[in-house]
């Protein structure tokens, strides 16, 4: 008996509308891709056919912050330019998360130098740190289904006036 | 003669007495020029019809660190009718470091004097716009000084609050 069979007849589902939340909003993740350097040419090849980020309802490069949920920082991130992310960050609507796409994000990588910082997570509340330099679409795919599955465990409540800490802890 | 001659003939004829010394390393042809100097040599080497060095490639600097003279400035300058790539140079000591622009004779060092500003602190006299191109303004320190650490000092950069 085929789902076809079923929806012939007249019937229902029961869900709790936090599921049903949840998985819309993990199923369209819409990025606002933050490529500032080598990193974000890994992240354009993510979005082609190939590798096809589509599947997973994110194909939607948001250049815009205010439609975005997800912002993927790809790429070497300076102290000049920190003020930048940080500002985009914060125009973007909660809930948001982020994505700390390659080495250089994730730590400051080969720049280990004055004008780069030593990861953004001294500034931004990182989800997911992506491994490699760059990190293959696949590996940006991976980050993406974690943050999926992250995005997966919220309820709506969640957002509600809650400090980060508290929200940290109720979704690991 | 050839073009390397004709240049050094041309040169030797009005600065002798401030040229410091003249190489030939690997074909490339460089004066060292006292420091005073290096105005009125650029607008020669421009404004000569032999030569027409009308092009300045790059302003560049070197801290050696211990030498009496710390720091030497670089420039790099092009003539079209040569076909030519003339380098200059020009030692200054420390405290504080200071040498005239050449923005006067080549718009285009305007730029490239404002990143040696940046990066080695030297001041250039008269530069009509001596701001800092790189680092943001405020930043007290000039990273490519040999004294400077490599990961920087700790605070010098300011980074966001850490959003919550
Ligand atoms: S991690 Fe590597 S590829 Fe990515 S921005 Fe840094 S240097 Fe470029």
């Amino acid at each position: 008996m085929g789902l076809e069979a079923v929806l012939q007849k007249e019937g229902f589902l029961t869900t709790t509308i936090d599921a049903v939340v949840g998985w819309a909003r993990k199923s369209s993740v819409w990025p606002m891709p933050m490529g500032i350097s080598c990193c974000a040419i890994e992240m354009i090849a993510a979005a082609d056919p190939k590798y096809d980020i589509a599947r997973f309802g994110s194909e939607v490069m948001r250049f815009s912050p205010r439609q975005s949920d997800l912002m993927i920082v790809a790429g070497t991130v300076t102290y000049k330019m920190a003020q930048v992310v940080r500002r985009i960050y914060d125009q973007m609507p909660e809930p948001k998360w982020v994505i700390a796409m390659g080495a250089c994000t994730s730590s400051g990588g080969m720049y280990r130098s004055y004008s780069v910082v030593q990861g953004i997570d001294q500034f931004l509340p990182v989800d997911v740190y992506t491994a490699g330099c760059p990190p293959r679409p696949e590996n940006l795919l991976n980050a993406l289904m974690t943050i999926q599955e992250k995005i997966g465990k919220t309820r709506a409540r969640d957002f509600q006036n809650r400090s980060l800490a508290e929200l940290e802890h109720s979704q690991n | 003669m050839n073009t390397k001659e004709l240049i050094i003939e041309r040169v030797k004829e009005k600065f002798s007495e401030s040229i410091e010394e003249i190489s030939d390393f690997r074909d490339d042809l460089c004066f060292t020029i006292k420091k005073d100097q290096i105005v009125n040599l650029g607008k020669f080497l421009k404004e000569e019809p032999d030569l027409q060095f009308i092009m300045c490639k790059d302003v560049t600097a070197i801290d050696w660190a211990t030498r009496k003279k710390r720091f030497t400035t670089v420039y790099h300058i092009y003539s079209f009718k040569l076909n030519y790539t003339l380098r200059l140079k020009s030692n200054i000591d420390d405290d504080p470091p200071t040498i005239e622009t050449v923005s006067a004779v080549w718009q285009s060092a305007n730029w490239y004097e404002r990143e040696t500003w940046d990066m080695y602190g030297i001041k250039f006299i008269n530069h009509p716009d001596l701001r800092r191109i790189y680092m943001p303004e405020g930043f007290e320190h000039h990273p490519l000084k040999k004294d400077f650490p490599v990961l920087g000092i700790p605070g010098s950069l300011p980074l966001p609050n850490k959003a919550d």
